[in-house]
């Protein structure tokens, strides 16, 4: 058999309709402050957002098997970061982003350092205590208003990079061209996200990640080293989940130590969506956002009922469909739209092979 | 009627076939040895008669009652008890306490109980409260054949109970079955070791690759039959 | 004097901490199960014992008595029901179940009795006291710490004393083995969670009578509870104990250097038990 008639790859048909549809779709939501409404800019900013958590958590717990229910420490730790920046320091809030990111970064070494002491079930809780303590600290914090927290200084919200430039071009008031530029952040954060993720996993180390979830042991036998990867994804999901947290609370223009250390908003919301989306899938977030949206936009009225069904949901898609809406409908359909198992296949394009190492 | 019997037995692990309709037949106070290499399916067999690989109804059978797809503590208190092949001792438990769990289901009383298990194994009394795992391979096994036998079992399953040990304690262990047959119990034994098998054994199937390929008493069988039954015809 | 007050108070909070953490480390040693919604079933058992003292004027000792039973029959339907079907070498599903039901639960509470904190009263239980030598203590710090002990000791001799410990410690060691032996893991389980689900109820009595509760406290006291499992080493029930006690220690002394430190000392307690001893005080030979 000539070796060169076959290549490897992980294109499928589906995929590259969903890369042009993607797009498509970029180009769209890019434009969308030309024409669509505020209410609708501040609803995909709160899409987007959610989006980000949910990818940087199913990273983290679906690929790396590091279940963390203390993931606000890192949204809200981040978020007074930029604050701190903002008005003891005078930092743009654009460039406090990046600085939220770092500080989440540091704050998660020594997270990590405790955590990784904890296995299992015990490493979830581990982290939630982690954030309380760093919830309790940063209440301490007089400067940012302690416990009762405090409000982004009019100077740094109104002069931000980029806000005055969007008010002439768009002609709207400062608070709207607040609004359009935090959405474009926002946009250009879940892009870079999903597109970084999908980048890891397709990597030599992502595929070594993917190997490690499906059997340690035999991922050890075959030379990855399972403490590296924990600590590279913990630390890459710490980084994203403090931009984006800065992100939420720069568009709030205001927090509090329990707004930003909240477990419900920050870790429940997003296990819910990842969950109900279908955990361990690039995809599975994307679904799991969007019915989330509906769910809180039909149920919001009904309070605590609206929480009740969501944690219902969540016990259900894991006792009876443990892949979630995405899991389904790629059985039914073979539906890939981030592919990532590799296949050979004939450069003649007449046969397929599916290769060992798909996984389900 | 036999006390036990399997019929057309086949067992899968995925869509791995192990076992290709296996016939085998246990009468009341019989012993029966099953020998065969590694891999020949005598361990699953055991696994099907146990209940810790369900099976479908009708190929296993005790005194002509389905068994077979009963879970494993079902069939337990039925009557049929095992000697797991690797001992599997509780760590946490002593040696008397791993012994009482034989009669956590089945107090079913016999000839067996503590005082009789101890004086076939009376080593196990002067240790019978360390754990059990502080045991040698030898005593481990004894621990594990005594707490079967708790039970008063009708069925006793032995699955390897040589693996691992010393030929001397193999010995030590084996001189203990002819005491158990006089309490009237019907026993399974698995063993790669023929030897052994052939002289406590009335009947020996020979299996490989999944299937008996040789069945009969130790004395009718040449060990020609028994080298070809055992690695194959071509070997 | 000051200081040998403040321990004192920390020692009788540790046997509260310990009640919460007492269930806890049960189920954990039988099943290598955390259950996330630990605190709200505590904080459910507070309520059903608020319902039965105000629906029947029973006083709350009676109350707790009577909740027992159905507190028993909710751990172990939930167990029948919903754990057992999640259980398994992939620790991702029982976790997200179990955090599911704690959203639940917190939101199900709020929706039955208002976000309204509430109290068990006890009577003249509340605000009766022992003086002894310079420290006065408080009668129902008294208790909750004497049950604390109890409940260890109960558990204790329920674990090493008995078959069913015996098929406790059996099934936590090898399920498959154990059901050579006619146990069936599953129903094993669902005892032992029903029984963590009694001393839920046990610690519900002492949260609600000492204290105002409401629908969301339930995860702190997960927090605490997990905290004292911990520091004593996973599955040992008097480190348990020595865990809840040394929590309670470290925010009482937290609290008297500065109120808002309260539990912040707690939680830098257990980070530091953890930097120094990973395994806990009093870790099993085995795990």
């Amino acid at each position: 058999m000539a070796r060169s008639s076959y290549k490897v790859t992980t294109r499928t048909g589906a995929s590259q309709i969903a890369a042009l549809v993607a797009a498509v779709l970029l180009v769209a939501a890019i434009a969308l402050p030309t024409f669509a409404s505020r209410s609708l800019i501040q609803d995909m900013f709160f899409i987007l957002t959610m989006l980000t958590l949910a990818q940087f958590w199913n990273l983290l717990a679906g690929y790396g098997g590091l279940v963390s229910v203390g993931q606000q420490a890192f949204v809200g730790f981040g978020a007074y970061m930029l604050f701190g920046g903002a008005i003891l320091w005078g930092v743009d809030p654009v460039a406090g982003l990046l600085l939220a990111g770092v500080a989440a970064l540091v704050l998660a070494v020594p997270t990590a350092f405790f955590a990784f002491r904890l296995h299992g079930a015990y490493f979830a809780i581990g982290t939630w205590v982690v954030a309380e303590v760093v919830r309790l600290s940063v209440a301490q914090w007089k400067a940012v208003g302690g416990g009762t927290g405090t409000s982004l200084p009019r100077d740094a919200r109104d002069l931000m990079w980029g806000v005055q430039w969007i008010e002439s071009a768009f002609e709207v008031r400062s608070s709207e061209a607040r609004d359009i530029l935090t959405y474009w952040l926002a946009l250009a954060l879940t892009v870079a996200t999903i597109g970084g993720v999908y980048w890891f996993l397709r990597t030599k180390r992502g595929l070594a990640l993917a190997a490690l979830r499906d059997n340690v042991e035999a991922a050890r036998s075959v030379g990855v080293d399972s403490e590296r990867m924990k600590w590279i994804v913990f630390l890459v999901a710490a980084f994203g989940t403090g931009i984006a947290g800065a992100l939420i609370f720069l568009q709030n223009g205001r927090i509090s130590p329990d707004s930003a250390f909240s477990v419900i908003d920050w870790t429940a919301f997003v296990i819910f969506i990842v969950v109900i989306g279908g955990i361990g899938t690039i995809e599975g977030p994307i679904v799991g956002v969007l019915v989330f949206f509906a769910l809180q936009t039909l149920l919001a009225d009904y309070g605590s009922w609206y929480l009740m069904i969501l944690g219902a949901l969540g016990i259900a898609v894991m006792l009876f469909s443990p892949g979630g809406l995405w899991g389904i409908i790629s059985d039914r359909t073979g539906l890939r739209l981030f592919p990532i198992q590799r296949r050979l296949e004939r450069r003649d394009g007449l046969q397929q092979k599916e290769v060992e190492e798909e996984r389900p | 009627m036999a006390l036990l019997e399997t019929r057309d037995l086949t067992a899968f692990y995925g869509d791995f076939q192990a076992l290709f309709g296996v016939d085998l037949t246990l009468q009341e106070g019989e012993t029966v040895a099953v020998i065969g290499a590694n891999g020949a399916g005598k361990t699953t067999l055991m696994r099907s008669v146990s209940g810790l690989i369900r099976q479908t109804p009708g190929m296993v059978r005790l005194d002509g009652r389905e068994i077979g797809a009963l879970p494993a503590d079902e069939i337990m208190a039925q009557g049929v008890a095992m000697v797991p092949e690797g001992r599997k001792l509780f760590p946490s438990l002593s040696v008397e306490e791993n012994l009482l769990m034989g009669r956590h289901r089945r107090k079913v009383n016999g000839p067996w109980s503590l005082d009789s298990v101890y004086r076939l194994f009376p080593i196990l009394k002067e240790r019978r409260n360390q754990p059990g795992t502080a045991l040698s391979g030898g005593q481990q096994q004894m621990v594990s054949i005594g707490r079967a036998l708790m039970s008063n079992p009708r069925v006793l399953l032995c699955d390897e109970i040589s693996l691992g040990l010393a030929p001397v304690v193999i010995r030590d262990i084996y001189a203990a079955f002819p005491r158990i047959r006089e309490t009237g119990a019907s026993v399974i034994v698995v063993e790669q070791d023929i030897g052994q098998a052939m002289k406590v054994a009335d009947r020996v199937y020979c299996m490989m690759e999944g299937r008996v390929t040789l069945s009969g008493r130790p004395d009718e069988l040449s060990r020609e039959a028994i080298h070809d039954a055992y690695f194959g015809a071509a070997a | 004097m000051i200081w040998i007050d403040t321990i004192v108070q920390g020692i009788l909070l540790g046997g509260l901490y310990a009640l919460f953490a007492l269930g806890l480390s049960l189920v954990f040693g039988i099943m290598r199960l955390v259950n996330l919604a630990h605190g709200d079933l505590i904080v459910l058992a507070a309520y059903l014992i608020l319902v039965l003292v105000t629906l029947l004027g029973l006083g709350p000792f009676m109350a707790a008595l009577l909740a027992a039973p159905i507190m028993f029959g909710i751990g172990w339907a939930l167990q029948r029901l919903v754990l057992n079907r999640v259980l398994g070498p992939d620790i991702l599903p029982p976790l997200l179940v179990t955090f599911g039901l704690s959203v639940l639960l917190q939101n199900a509470l709020q929706e039955a009795f208002s976000a309204d904190s509430r109290r068990i009263p006890a009577g003249w239980l509340e605000t009766s006291s022992v003086s002894l030598g310079p420290v006065s203590l408080g009668l129902m710090p008294l208790l909750t710490f004497a049950s604390a002990i109890l409940v260890t000791l109960a558990l204790q001799w329920l674990f090493y004393r008995t078959a069913l410990g015996r098929a406790f410690r059996a099934t936590s060691d090898d399920p498959t083995t154990a059901s050579l032996m006619g146990v069936k893991p599953e129903a094993i389980f669902a005892k032992a969670t029903g029984i963590a689900m009694v001393v839920v109820t046990i610690a519900a009595l002492y949260l609600g009578t000492r204290a105002n509760f409401d629908p969301t406290i339930g995860p702190a006291r997960l927090i605490y509870a997990f905290e004292a499992v911990i520091i004593g080493g996973l599955g040992s029930l008097w480190g348990t104990l020595a865990g809840g006690v040394i929590i309670g220690v470290a925010q009482t002394v937290g609290a008297q250097i500065n109120p808002e430190w309260q539990i912040l000392a707690g939680h830098v307690a257990f980070l530091v038990v953890l930097l120094v001893r990973p395994r806990g005080l009093f870790p099993r030979a085995f795990d």
